[in-house]
């Protein structure tokens, strides 16, 4: 058994304290202060991150329960010099304004685009089989997780669904 | 949150060792759990973690059904290709609800033994008699939008609000539990239970049983369909749900399997409303009179009397939207 957490590609020892949240670990234990706690109840999608490819709302689980996992947060997923596709994305629609849900929208989006390259089906698709066709109706579907207390829900959309068709082509 | 111990389960066996205490309960995804342990409704002792004791798979079973691992996901599940083309309906309730986020942690197991989103139950400064019994019940006098129509009783009115259950009562599933005592299989439709003088009491587990998996029967086909009515349109519990799967020969329902979601402290399936349309033609007078025998004992609580007429209002149009334009 691993008694650590990958993140990001470097391995830290699981926190002694099993009351320890993952999002917690991440923000006080390692320092990694992109990943942000809104709620602390799975209602809001500011603490998304990426276990093992799958995104999760950090909050709601214990680091105690991810040894040997690996976990990508918003530190890496791109840099300030190397913006990731979405990341550029969300700059040049304009798809945030405090940015606090930002890291949490952008974690999300990422695994989301995999899942529609998987065909995963969503509440909002019309057939459960077959490709998903890409609209601003699943998109606003698959994202429902991820609140934004600015409302820059439009720009948001505009910039995922820019990267999600241009998967496509 | 209370301190206390967290020991990975390192078989089935341990983790029914572990949980047979009073103190100690199994974590699975946690979706519920800690946000509960968070919020000191639910404060543990002993937390046993059983996520790698690997009932995971999704699998034939030898009658042509499927077997769904307690520890599959929610996600797992909903987008299992057989699933998705066998179960539609159970595809469809667990993609109605939660977030993609929050679906890719839950657990079958879990989401089965989610407690209820009451108020009063969640709120520890709140007299709740499913939280500390003998303390009263704040929400049938109070906030009660989200609460129960049917099968209440005079100490607790709160409903069992997952979707997936739903889905697999009108299924006809049943869910398999491991104990100290042995394994026993027990059909979804008598898993829950009404509150009655125990509130506390949610479903038939015993101390230290824990659910390994959930068997849907061989595929019956029909047209499946779930429809969740809630406040918005994504990312929220259900008002009212109807689970249907329908069929129709010669024109007359020659299967009818309905569940109902929002409405009681448990999936509500009435084996009366079957009986009611099986063989007989589709008419808006049939769909009346199967919504006058399920909602025949409902009763409203004052902030939720609105479920009733839109219990009968979502049956109907389920029923209409199946059999083509009858009503
Ligand atoms: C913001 C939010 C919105 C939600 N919206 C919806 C919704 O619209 N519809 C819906 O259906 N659900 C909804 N949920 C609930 C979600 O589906 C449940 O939290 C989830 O399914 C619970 O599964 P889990 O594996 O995380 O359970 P856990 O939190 O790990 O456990 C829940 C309970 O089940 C017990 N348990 C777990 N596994 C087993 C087992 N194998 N055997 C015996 N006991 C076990 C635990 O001891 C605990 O008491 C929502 C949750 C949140 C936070
Ligand atoms: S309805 Fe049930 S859960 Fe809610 S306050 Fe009353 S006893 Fe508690
Ligand atoms: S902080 Fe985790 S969902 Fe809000
Ligand atoms: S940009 Fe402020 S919360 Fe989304």
């Amino acid at each position: 058994m691993a008694d650590t957490i990958t993140v990001n590609g470097t391995a830290h020892p699981v926190p002694e304290d099993p009351r320890v949240s993952l999002l917690d670990f991440l923000r006080h234990h390692i320092g990694l202060t992109g990943t942000k706690k809104g709620c602390d109840h799975g209602q809001c999608g500011a603490c998304t991150v990426i276990v093992n490819g799958i995104r999760i709302n950090s909050c709601l689980t214990l680091a105690a329960m991810h040894d040997g996992d690996s976990v990508t947060t918003i530190e890496g997923i791109g840099t300030p010099d190397d913006p990731s596709a979405l990341q550029r994305a969300f700059l040049e629609h304009d798809g945030f304004q405090c940015g606090y849900c930002t890291p949490g929208q952008i974690c999300s989006a990422t695994a989301m685009l995999e899942e529609l390259a998987a065909d995963w089906p969503s509440d909002a698709s019309e057939s459960l089989e077959g490709r998903i066709a890409i609209s601003g109706e699943e998109i606003r579907e698959r994202m429902s997780g991820n609140l934004c207390r600015c409302g820059a829900y439009a720009n948001i959309v505009a910039a995922i669904e820019e990267v999600a068709a241009g998967g496509r082509s | 949150m209370r301190p206390f111990q967290y020991t990975r389960a390192p078989s089935l066996t341990e983790a029914s060792n572990l949980t047979a205490g009073e103190d100690a309960l199994a974590i699975a995804g946690g979706t519920n759990l800690l946000d509960l342990m968070k919020l000191q409704v639910e404060t543990p002792g002993q937390l046993a973690d059983i996520n790698r004791l690997g009932f995971a798979d999704i699998e034939a079973t030898d009658d042509g059904g499927l077997r769904l691992g307690a520890l599959a996901t929610n996600t797992d599940t909903a987008v299992h290709p057989r699933v998705r083309s066998d179960y539609p309906v159970l595809s469809r309730a667990i993609l109605a609800g939660a977030t993609q986020q929050l679906r890719n942690k839950a657990t079958n197991g879990g989401n089965l033994c989610q407690r209820t989103r009451c108020f009063y139950f969640t709120n520890i400064d709140q007299p709740c008699n499913k939280r500390e019994p003998g303390s009263g019940c704040g929400a049938i006098d109070g906030i009660a939008k989200l609460h129960a129509i049917l099968g209440t009783s005079n100490q607790c009115i709160a409903t069992y609000p997952g979707d997936m259950a739903v889905a697999l009562s009108a299924l006809g599933a049943a869910v398999e539990i491991s104990g100290e005592k042995g394994e026993r299989s027990v059909p979804v439709r008598d898993f829950h239970l009404l509150p009655g003088d125990t509130p506390w009491i949610e479903n038939v587990l015993e101390a230290g049983e824990i659910i390994t998996g959930i068997v849907l029967p061989a595929p019956v086909g029909g047209t499946q369909i779930y429809r969740k009515v809630r406040e918005r349109s994504s990312y929220a519990f259900a008002l009212v749900s109807v689970a249907a799967i329908i069929e129709l020969a010669d024109g007359k329902f020659s299967r009818a399997d309905l569940a109902f979601g929002g409405l009681a402290h448990k999936p509500w399936f009435d084996p009366r409303i079957g009986e009611c349309l099986l063989g007989q033609p589709p008419s808006a007078a049939l769909f009346e009179k199967a919504a006058d025998i399920l909602l025949e004992d409902a009763r409203g609580y004052g902030e939720n009397d609105f479920k009733i007429p839109l219990t009968r209002r979502t049956l109907h149009a389920v029923l209409a939207q199946v059999t083509g334009d009858a009503a």
